[in-house]
């Protein structure tokens, strides 16, 4: 990877995009790099489209927001259809297995695997969405240490759900294992 | 929640809050409004923790009006707000500065006119700040381009208010206002704190508006202090008491104006990058300021001689330095989120000595580092 990685979280509101983004901007962090996260913000709090953005790097950041990004992902359809075509074009595009790609889309890669079914149905908690994105994410750009976004994770998630949320990881990392 | 406890992930606006506590604020008062309400939130949670009280009040003017109240009764106060509770505290921001009264407010600058786009950034209060209240009187505002410097110039706006008794206005923008990035806070041994000068206690000759011999501004009492004392937004003579003097208008309006006019060197604030052999200079601040720099980069790795001056304060505007650079330069250009505002500034500064092109953006989008360098390689 270049020593700038700009990463796109994007979803509907309500699926924790934004603390996805402030948790890997952590991890960075913790791993001595750089990070600056930004969102923006509807008017709707909840449901519509909603994205994240992170920028991690090894040098200081000046421009704060994504231009192009390496790595984009769109947990809805509604977010596959907004964003999808704004990626490089050898970036990566992560998306969740229900939602049927636009036509059209170029990128590098085309990831698609079952993040939200996999937190309703074997995590048991369709919250922890978010965590198995980024979990994902690790996996697939190595841009933050392992080790990294496990305590990056754990400072931000509440008591009790330390278990719950490393296991999340440990499915995100599975779900693109063969990628 | 970093491995060193100092290192801290946070928004400019909880920076601002960090700013304000170190800097001494004990009082905030204001009315909550988009991009700004973090600065409310974070002020509720830690004020009480420090002593401090935090009111939130049934209006935009009536926030200002608390925040002026709570300097007179002896706190450093603090009120948040966006572009139209901006233009609601104009009046009151006024009254602050005629009666003298320390304090900050914060301008989390939003899409304007109206209530215009709530979430999009803008640089459009630029004016508003040095003209939104009427009558001339002294203004001080400062601009910061990342969350660290919103809490050093969060500080700075306190020593200032206080230094100087005068309102001084914090002129974020929603980029700085909401984007997280990496702070050190620093120790409070590392911090300056200024404190208003007061009177001696059981002073029976007490002016409160006169200024000792030595003095900047007049020592300010604290009601409650004991001294008996009034305030007013007329205009007053030393003692307070309104006055139709022609002769103590002139005095005490040119003293308000000079007190920050003769202090320029200690006021005044900018960052320069590779001005020395530039041809041309970007000139920018807050948040497109950092667009302003990574263009600068891109054109510097071009081979292109290109400058960049940030004013971290706004008002009064460093016109010496700007009126210095402009001499050996082929070309200004002025970045800002408006349709022309600082430009009148630089322009009124430098006058003929270079041509100066504007690049702004209304649309509630942040102007990016390509379309600074497409201006960059047509004027060059």
């Amino acid at each position: 990877m270049s020593k700038q990685v700009e990463i796109r979280l994007t979803g509907s509101g309500g699926q924790g995009l934004i603390l996805g983004g402030i948790i890997m901007a952590e991890a960075a962090l913790l791993d001595g790099k750089n990070a600056i996260q930004s969102q923006s913000y509807g008017p709707e709090a909840r449901g519509g489209a909603s994205k994240a953005e992170v920028i991690i790097s090894e040098h200081e950041i000046d421009f704060p927001k994504v231009e192009v990004p390496d790595l984009l992902l769109a947990l809805t359809q509604v977010a596959a259809e907004k964003y999808a075509d704004d990626i490089k074009s050898d970036g990566i595009l992560l998306v969740d297995s229900s939602v049927s790609l636009p036509e059209g889309i170029v990128a590098g890669k085309i990831i698609q695997i079952p993040i939200l079914q996999t937190a309703a149905e074997v995590i048991g908690k369709p919250m922890v969405a978010n965590i198995i994105a980024i979990g994902a994410i690790q996996q697939i750009l190595n841009i933050v240490s392992k080790e990294s976004l496990e305590s990056a994770v754990l400072n931000r998630v509440p008591k009790g759900t330390e278990e719950l949320n490393r296991r999340a990881l440990a499915e995100g990392y599975r779900l693109v294992e063969k990628y | 929640m970093m491995k060193k406890n100092n290192v801290k992930f946070m928004q400019g606006n909880e920076a601002c809050v960090a700013g304000a506590i170190a800097a001494g604020m004990k009082f905030y008062a204001g009315y909550p409004i988009t991009p700004s309400t973090e600065i409310a939130e974070v002020s509720a949670q830690l004020l009480p923790k420090v002593g401090g009280k935090f009111i939130q009040m049934e209006d935009e003017i009536a926030g200002m009006a608390a925040a002026i109240g709570g300097s007179l009764a002896g706190l450093k106060s603090m009120t948040a707000t966006s572009g139209p509770g901006f233009s609601l505290k104009q009046e009151n921001i006024g009254y602050a500065a005629i009666a003298e009264i320390p304090c900050v407010i914060v301008d989390v600058q939003r899409g304007g006119p109206s209530t215009g786009l709530p979430t999009a950034p803008s640089q459009g209060d630029i004016m508003q700040a040095k003209w939104g209240t009427h009558g001339d009187h002294p203004v001080i505002a400062l601009s910061p381009s990342s969350v660290r410097e919103t809490f050093d110039l969060t500080v700075r706006c306190f020593n200032l208010a206080e230094k100087y008794r005068t309102p001084v206005m914090l002129m974020l923008d929603e980029v700085v206002g909401h984007m997280r990035e990496k702070i050190v806070i620093p120790d409070a041994s590392e911090i300056e704190v200024i404190d208003r000068i007061k009177p001696e206690p059981g002073d029976s000759n007490y002016q409160p508006y006169k200024v000792k011999e030595g003095q900047i501004v007049p020592a300010m009492a604290a009601y409650g202090d004991g001294f008996r004392f009034h305030v007013t937004g007329l205009i007053h003579d030393e003692s307070g008491f309104p006055s139709n003097s022609h002769e103590v208008a002139d005095k005490l309006m040119t003293r308000l104006m000079k007190k920050v006019e003769d202090n320029l060197d200690d006021i005044i604030a900018f960052e320069e990058n590779h001005i020395e052999d530039a041809e041309v200079v970007v000139l920018s601040y807050g948040g497109t300021a950092r667009s302003a720099k990574s263009a600068m980069k891109k054109a510097r790795e071009m081979g292109l001689k290109v400058g960049m001056f940030r004013p971290i304060t706004i008002w009064p505007f460093p016109e010496k330095r700007v009126a210095e650079i402009a001499k050996n330069v082929k070309a200004i250009i002025v970045a800002e989120m408006n349709y022309g505002q600082l430009v009148l500034e630089v322009e009124r500064v430098v006058k003929n000595a270079a041509p100066i092109y504007h690049v702004g953006k209304i649309n509630g989008e942040v102007i990016t580092p390509d379309e600074i360098l497409a201006k960059i390689k047509e004027v060059l």
